[in-house]
Order: structure tokens, then sequence, then C-alpha cells
């Protein structure tokens, strides 16, 4: 379970979130809301990666301002730009990057990171590099590089804002197949139709809470 | 074949050379160039070259890869030859730029037949008595890795901003394109920084 307790967070000056309540335990969540509105802030405080200035963010009873290091194996996260995601010159190495850092075998580390590669699409990449792949490509490359983690739940920030719409779709239905839990923050609504609860923020708030249908009525109301 | 990496320069393959750990690859690169340096007898320096081609031909990387290696060389290598000839006589001069180019060749091959990853962890084996005083020598191999990585980022949004200042009918001025370029390696930076601790690499 995800436990999101009465946080607030400035960024410099702007209140980037302010009083956000929530709790989740289901497979399929979605948040969404206009630029500015908190909800990147609002994933990042799911692995650690923001510690609230007030509140608090507990997985599975697990503290991020704490327990920051258990969360991350727990909490992975995609961001929308895999450029600055990719920290290794060539595919594998770049997947191997976490397995190495975490002191496993050289033969494991090869063998999970041709598996992860192999079952989404970026079988024998291996000794590519990584700057020459395609937008989509280098996407599901930071995907792989996070799943091969195993976590338990992955937060995707707009993970697909910067691709076309073949490779969106393809990393869409990458992420609709996985057997983790997924965060998705998105403005691609569409995808939302069969999650099973969507979160809609706008100035820092959490203002809607409901199944994709409403949530999403909810959000486009706020537009007009 | 896959695409060379302009960075790495890493030419993928299985062969023997490619299998050697990347430390006896480094360690026979040391003693061969020292053993160049002892080498001045012409007919020597060409066996060394002979045996040069051979290692590349067994490691089976293409003459244009191989002949790419040495390109940026050749002007230097042109006047290293004039002014030794100036300085000493022609068999002393071919010498000294024989054994640059051999020297090149042979640093070219343990390049292009090893991984980034390999090559950086031989390099912390290296540095490990370093710990000892207290040096992360882990995070000084991802920070060269990292530094690796950079270049075709760097690249990347050198040539972004050069192609929007164009659009707008900005051009010819390089130091215009500082200020923008140093914003966007600045926020990339950022970005890096939160993936890496999203990687858990600041985790330890």
């Amino acid at each position: 379970m995800i436990e999101v307790e009465g946080v607030s967070h400035r960024l410099g000056e702007h209140l980037a979130l302010a009083g956000v309540t929530v709790a989740f335990t289901e497979h399929r969540v979605g948040v969404i809301g206009a630029n500015g509105s908190g909800k990147s802030t609002f994933a990042r405080l799911l692995n650690g990666l923001v510690v609230p200035d007030t509140g608090r963010v507990l997985v599975d009873g697990l503290s991020t301002s704490k327990d920051g290091r258990e969360i991350r194996r727990k909490v992975g996260f995609v961001f929308t730009d895999p450029d600055a995601q990719i920290v290794l010159p060539t595919v594998g190495e770049d997947v191997s990057f976490g397995l190495r850092r975490a002191g496993l075998p050289r033969t494991e580390v090869a063998e999970r990171v041709r598996d992860v590669l192999a079952r989404h699409g970026l079988g024998g990449f291996e000794d590519r590099p990584a700057h020459l792949l395609s937008g989509g490509e280098k996407q599901l490359l930071a995907l792989c590089a996070v799943l091969v983690t195993e976590p338990a739940t992955l937060v995707c920030d707009e993970p697909t804002t910067l691709l076309d719409l073949r490779n969106a779709r393809r990393i869409a239905a990458t992420l609709a197949a996985l057997p983790q839990r997924l965060v998705l923050v998105t403005h691609d609504l569409d995808r939302l139709a069969d999650f099973d609860r969507v979160l809609v923020f706008d100035g820092g708030r959490l203002v809607a809470d409901d199944r994709p249908a409403p949530a999403v009525a909810a959000y486009l109301d706020l537009l007009r | 074949m896959a695409a060379v990496n302009p960075v790495g320069l890493y030419q993928p393959g299985h062969s023997v050379i490619h299998r050697l750990p990347a430390g006896v690859k480094l360690a026979g690169l040391a003693a061969a160039v020292a053993g160049l340096l002892l080498l001045d007898d012409l007919r020597a320096l060409a066996a060394v070259g002979g045996a040069v081609l051979v290692l590349y031909a067994v490691a089976r990387v293409p003459a244009r890869v191989a002949a790419a290696q040495l390109r940026p060389l050749v002007w230097f290598a042109l006047l290293l030859l004039g002014v030794q000839v100036l300085l000493t006589d022609w068999p002393h001069a071919l010498a000294v730029v024989s054994r640059l180019l051999l020297a090149v060749a042979l640093a070219a091959l343990v390049t292009l037949t090893t991984r980034v990853s390999a090559m950086l962890d031989a390099l912390l084996v290296l540095l490990r008595p370093l710990a000892r005083l207290g040096v992360r020598v882990d995070r000084v191999g991802l920070v060269l890795a990292l530094t690796i990585r950079g270049v075709p980022v760097i690249a990347g949004i050198l040539g972004t901003v050069r192609e929007a200042h164009q659009a707008r009918g900005v051009s010819g001025r390089p130091w215009q394109l500082l200020v923008p370029v140093l914003v966007r390696v600045l926020r990339h930076a950022d970005a890096l920084g939160e993936a890496l601790v999203a990687r858990g690499a600041d985790d330890d």
C-alpha cells in the first residue's frame, strides 16, 4: 500500500503540493492535471525523490524520509526524458548498472539483462550505443533499466510525452502488459480507460479521486 | 554489425582479443608501448607493425575502422617526420614516427575490443588502493562513465541549439550558443542527478 498523509511541499516560492492525503493499493493508478498542477512532484514523492516539507509518505509501511534505499528497490521510476535516465554508453551496460551496483554475479547480471531486453523488444541490442537509439527505443531502454531490478511498483512521469505516436503506443502497450503496480502520470487521457483509479491535481491540491470516467470528466471541467 | 560507437569506439565481437580481460589488455598495452620505446631498428619496427596487423585481423576489425584510428594522426606524423629529418636523419625519423603510429594503433585496438564498463572495472582495480585514503573508488568509476555518456548528450544539445538559432536567422556567431547550451547542460545535469538517485546510485 502507498499512503500519502497530509503532504505539503514547496519548490522555492511555489507551493507544489498542498495538504495532499491519499492511499491506494490498486494495480493501475493514473495521475492527471495541467502543467504545474503538482502531479510530477506527487509522483516523485512515491519513491523518495522528493521528501515532503510536511506530512509523510509510506510505501508498504516504510517512510520515504527514513527508508529511501529500501523504497527505491520497491518503487522504480521512469522519467519523461530517457536521455537523462540513461547513464552508461551502451544498452547492455546501462541496463546492468543497477544490478552491478547491487553486487550481483556477472553471469546473473548478463542473464537478467538479456532477458529483460528480449521481453521488451530490445533483444540483441546489448552492444548498441544508447545515443544512437530512436526515441522510443531509448524510452524502452530506460524502462528495461528499471524493470531489470524487479520493482513491485513502477512510477512513470509522462513517459510518452516526447515520443511520436507509434513509439508512444509501443511504450503504452508495454506498460499495460506489465505485472507491476503502475502509477502513470500522463496527459494522454485515452490511456486511462482501463485504469483502476485516477487522481486529478490542480494547483497542488488533489481535487478528484475516482474511477477513470468521472475523474477525467472532473479534469475536463477544470479546463473549461 | 552494430553501429560504431563514436564515444567508446567499441566494436562488438567474440574474438580472442575481445574475450581477454580488460586488465590483461591494458597491461599488455603498457608493456608493448614501453617495449616500442626501446626499439630503434626499422626492421624490428616493421616486424611489430606486421604483428599489429595480425592482431587487428584476429580481432576482425574492419580495415576502414582500423584506418580511421590513425587518420587524425597523419598530419601530425608528417610534421614530426619533417622535424626529425631536419634534426637527425631519415632512419631515426622513420623510427620515431613508426613508434608513435604503432603505439596509437595498439591503444586503439584495446579500445575497439573492450567495453567501456570493462575498461572502467579494470581502472577501478588499479584505483582500489586509494580506498584506504578514503577515496570512493566506485564513485570515480561512475563519474568517468557519466563523462563518457555525457559527450553525445552535450553534442546533441549543441546541435539542437544551433538549429534553433539557424531557424531564427541567427548564425555564424558561436559565442551566442554558449548561454543556451550551458543552461540546457545544467538542466540535463539536474535531471541526471535525479535519475541517478532514482536508480539507487546514492544509496550507499
